[in-house]
């Protein structure tokens, strides 16, 4: 096992080198060894990158805005930067960007190339398509000119109504998530046909889990968009029954919460340990946590819905129950994640109960980003206890403790976690070394500061009853009064944590762009994909985990106790009742 | 299937966590009895509210604040539409303090927020549907209506106000009688 700073691994670790018949060291990069799946890794980060680049921008304008401190539009616009903010963030950036960690992570463990470029072509352009359809009618709100707008949040709740071509849109994004999953599962095939006796490879494992709770979740948002939303944008239904449309968004809703969480945990898993100079404690517990993730994240949809008329306490209360046994496989993450840097620690010399913590590499982006995005992350989890809670929710629903909440969560512990990743990730599918080391090193740190300032003053504005989702910070008819603090010191606090936030995306992106375009090709690339075997591997676990059909199955008997009832209550009167006519008419 | 001993443990004490949790919160509703909001206020045409035509619903009568018909307490009925409340943003909604008073509120156009401010009186206000919650108020004081859910281009500028006032004052203000 590699010793020393884990960059130097390169040059200890004969996996990126190999030895020619010439007897002269060639690399053996992921990029030299599977140069198609890099090529779509390389094409997925980078739409992510620029997904994410405007979504930072209209959160800096946001963040400004409705403190009060710089104004340049007016608020009545304010919406349609917030629909581009949430859909560029939480539906471009995220699935982009797990498209690319799941093509690597795919590729990697099964080590074979995507089966069928042809597949690959359709699902990139399909979520491209959908993307610009509904990036398209988002901008187009801004101005007069173009008859189209969709400043109905990322949420796009009936009977407010946007161009039918955003809907089109959402749809074509989901439709080209399920053949990426298809791909993943096709390259599995084939695999297995190759490795009858074979385990699963972990990671890929995780992939297939993920898609398939994706899979199960998908379904109440694609039942949604294209029975009721595209047919009553285009008038052939007149109206639409908005709770239903509403309890069908939130089936999708929080899975999808985990469906961006999961490829952090799978970095977590499989790529922390390797940084922080370890190996994974366990491969059997990693595979019980994203089989839980898979049986209990789709029958929680009505804790979203808490505040809900028109649905009875009783079924509330059982999402409640399911949603707190979810916390379960992210406490067991929490263990492994500490205890795998510990570890790693140990093994780079650390001694002491605590004093380990110096012996990690701080100093290294990919490790100090995935470590910080996983405090933050436990921070978030707190909050998230608290919203789970059907009576304590009462006080905070859609407050602004909720953006607080979430920008811990996707936005730091998915999006700072591919960040991080990205500095070592990068170069392993571009084959260039990562340039501007010095900037990387210190981007963490400065988006760790911007969302603690950030995210702790929106949760306490939240516990004042200061709403999310409005473009003042004042209201005409009574005054906020903050419980902790001052309402003056909070919104201050907002604004210089979101320029902060805004500040730590450009220098990413700079790192990227340097990378990119200054880094020669062929270079010794200081990193290598090398993961070390875990100290309890696959062997040690029941085969009965690797049977994913027998998990799926007990997912949709699960989906089915906490949604039929609910479901048979809505549509008991109609499907379309008791309807409303959209707004725009 | 090997599994550390301090994994074990964790995983034990997760599960003493998660239940203890469940626990409280089965006790809260139960014992203090917090209120919630849940699907007793029934469903109503929303062409029915926005035209204003409440005598063809069963379950919402014209907005206002009445003596409750048991002649225990008030029972509010607020629209919410594009941007305001109604009772509430023209003149405030007046209830008496130490009574129990049930909220039904319901939207004549999309989905509406009504909270008062930094309290748990939360609601999603949805169209077809009637939220129906009680609370009593224990002190006299004013409080902030926000609409939370965004519900248009306007929906910053829509709030506002609820005073809790003795019963003796009460009495000479109360609107809607019936
Ligand atoms: C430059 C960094 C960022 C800044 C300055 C920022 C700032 C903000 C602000 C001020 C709001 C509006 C709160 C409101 O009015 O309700 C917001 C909303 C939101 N943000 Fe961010 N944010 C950033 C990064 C992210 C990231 C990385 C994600 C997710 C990957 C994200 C996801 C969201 C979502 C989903 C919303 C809610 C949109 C809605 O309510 O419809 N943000 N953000
Ligand atoms: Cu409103
Ligand atoms: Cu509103």
């Amino acid at each position: 096992m590699a010793t020393g700073h884990p960059d130097d691994t390169a040059t200890h670790s004969d996996e990126e080198y190999v030895e020619t018949a010439e007897g002269t060291r060639r690399r053996r990069a992921f990029v030299d060894r599977y140069p198609e799946a890099a090529q779509i890794v390389r094409i997925c980060l980078g739409i992510s990158f620029v997904a994410f680049a405007g979504g930072a921008l209209f959160g800096l304008i946001q963040a400004l805005h409705r403190t009060n401190v710089l104004r340049i539009i007016p608020s009545s616009d304010y919406y349609t930067l917030l629909t581009g903010h949430g859909v560029l963030m939480v539906l471009v950036f995220t699935t982009f960007g797990i498209a690319g960690l799941f093509q690597w992570a795919t590729t990697r463990s099964l080590d074979r190339e995507p089966p069928s470029s042809r597949l690959t072509a359709a699902w990139l352009g399909t979520i491209t398509l959908g993307t610009l359809l509904a990036g398209g009618t988002i901008l187009a709100g801004l101005t007069d000119a173009i008859p189209a707008s969709a400043d109905v949040l990322f949420t796009f709740y009936a009977p407010l109504k946007a161009h039918p071509l955003f809907y089109v849109g959402a749809a074509l994004i989901i439709v080209g998530s399920w053949l990426a999953g298809a791909s993943y599962f096709l390259q599995f095939r084939e695999w297995r046909s190759e490795n009858p006796d074979a385990r699963i490879p972990l990671q890929s494992f995780m992939v297939l889990t993920t898609m398939l709770m994706w899979y199960i979740s998908t379904l109440g948002v694609a039942v949604e968009v294209v029975f009721f939303l595209i047919p009553w944008s285009l008038g052939l239904i007149s109206q639409v029954d908005p709770l239903l449309t509403r309890t069908l968004f939130w089936y999708f809703g929080h899975p999808v919460v985990y469906f961006w969480l999961l490829p952090a945990y799978l970095i977590w898993y499989t790529v922390l340990p390797k940084l922080s100079g370890g190996r994974l404690f366990s491969d059997p517990l990693a595979r019980v946590v994203f089989v839980l993730f898979l049986i209990l994240s789709t029958p929680v949809g009505f804790h979203h819905q808490y505040t809900d008329p028109g649905i009875a306490s009783g079924y509330k209360f059982v999402a409640m129950t399911n949603t707190f046994f979810l916390l379960l496989p992210s406490l067991l993450t929490l263990f492994t994640v500490v205890a795998s840097m510990e570890h790693g620690a140990r093994q780079r010399g650390g001694t002491g109960y605590l004093g380990w913590l110096k012996a990690l590499p701080w100093e290294r982006p990919a490790f100090a980003g995935i470590a910080l995005s996983g405090i933050m992350f436990a921070a978030g989890g707190f909050s998230g206890m608290i919203n789970a809670g059907m009576n304590i929710n009462y006080l905070i629903h859609n407050t602004l403790w909720v953006p607080g909440h979430f920008h811990l969560t996707v936005g730091t512990a998915f999006a700072l976690t591919l960040m991080a990743v990205s500095y070592w990730l990068v170069p392993q599918v571009t084959g260039k070394r990562l340039q501007w080391r010095g900037l990387a090193a210190v981007q963490p740190y400065v988006w760790f500061v911007g969302m603690v300032l950030m995210s702790n003053a929106m949760h306490r504005a939240g516990l004042a009853g200061i709403p999310r989702r409005t473009a003042e910070p004042q209201y005409d008819q009574f005054s906020f009064q903050a419980v902790v603090g001052s309402v003056v010191e909070m919104r201050i606090q907002i604004a210089i944590g979101g320029t902060l936030l805004f500040v730590g995306a450009v220098m990413f992106l700079a790192v990227m762009l340097a990378t990119w375009t200054l880094g020669k090709s062929n270079s010794q690339l200081r990193v290598n994909g090398f993961l070390p075997e875990p100290m309890s591997g696959a062997e040690d676990s029941p085969r009965v985990l690797d049977n994913l059909k027998l998990w799926v199955g007990i997912a949709i008997v699960l989906v089915a106790l906490a949604y039929g009832l609910p479901l048979y209550d809505m549509v008991a009167d109609g499907v379309l009742s008791p309807g409303s006519l959209p707004v725009p008419a | 299937m090997h599994v550390h001993r301090f994994e074990k443990l964790w995983f034990g004490a997760s599960l003493v966590l998660i239940v203890a949790f469940v626990g409280t919160i089965v006790y809260g509703a139960i014992g203090p009895g917090v209120a919630m909001v849940g699907d007793d206020g029934g469903t109503i045409e929303a062409a029915a509210v926005s035209d204003g035509n409440f005598e063809q619903t069963e379950n919402f009568r014209e907005p206002g604040v009445y003596e409750s018909t048991d002649g225990d307490g008030v029972d509010v009925y607020i629209v919410a539409r594009q941007y305001l409340f109604n009772p509430g943003t023209a003149e405030p909604i007046e209830v008496p303090r130490g009574e129990e008073v049930t909220f039904h509120v319901t939207s004549a156009d999309v989905t509406h927020g009504f909270n008062l401010a930094a309290t748990n009186v939360n609601t999603m206000v949805i169209p077809g549907q009637v939220a129906k919650f009680d609370v009593t108020f224990e002190e006299t004081g004013e409080y902030g209506i926000v609409c939370h859910e965004y519900c248009g281009s306007g929906h910053h500028t829509m709030a506002g106000q609820l005073h809790v006032v003795p019963q003796s004052q009460f009495d000479t203000t109360a609107e809607g009688e019936n």
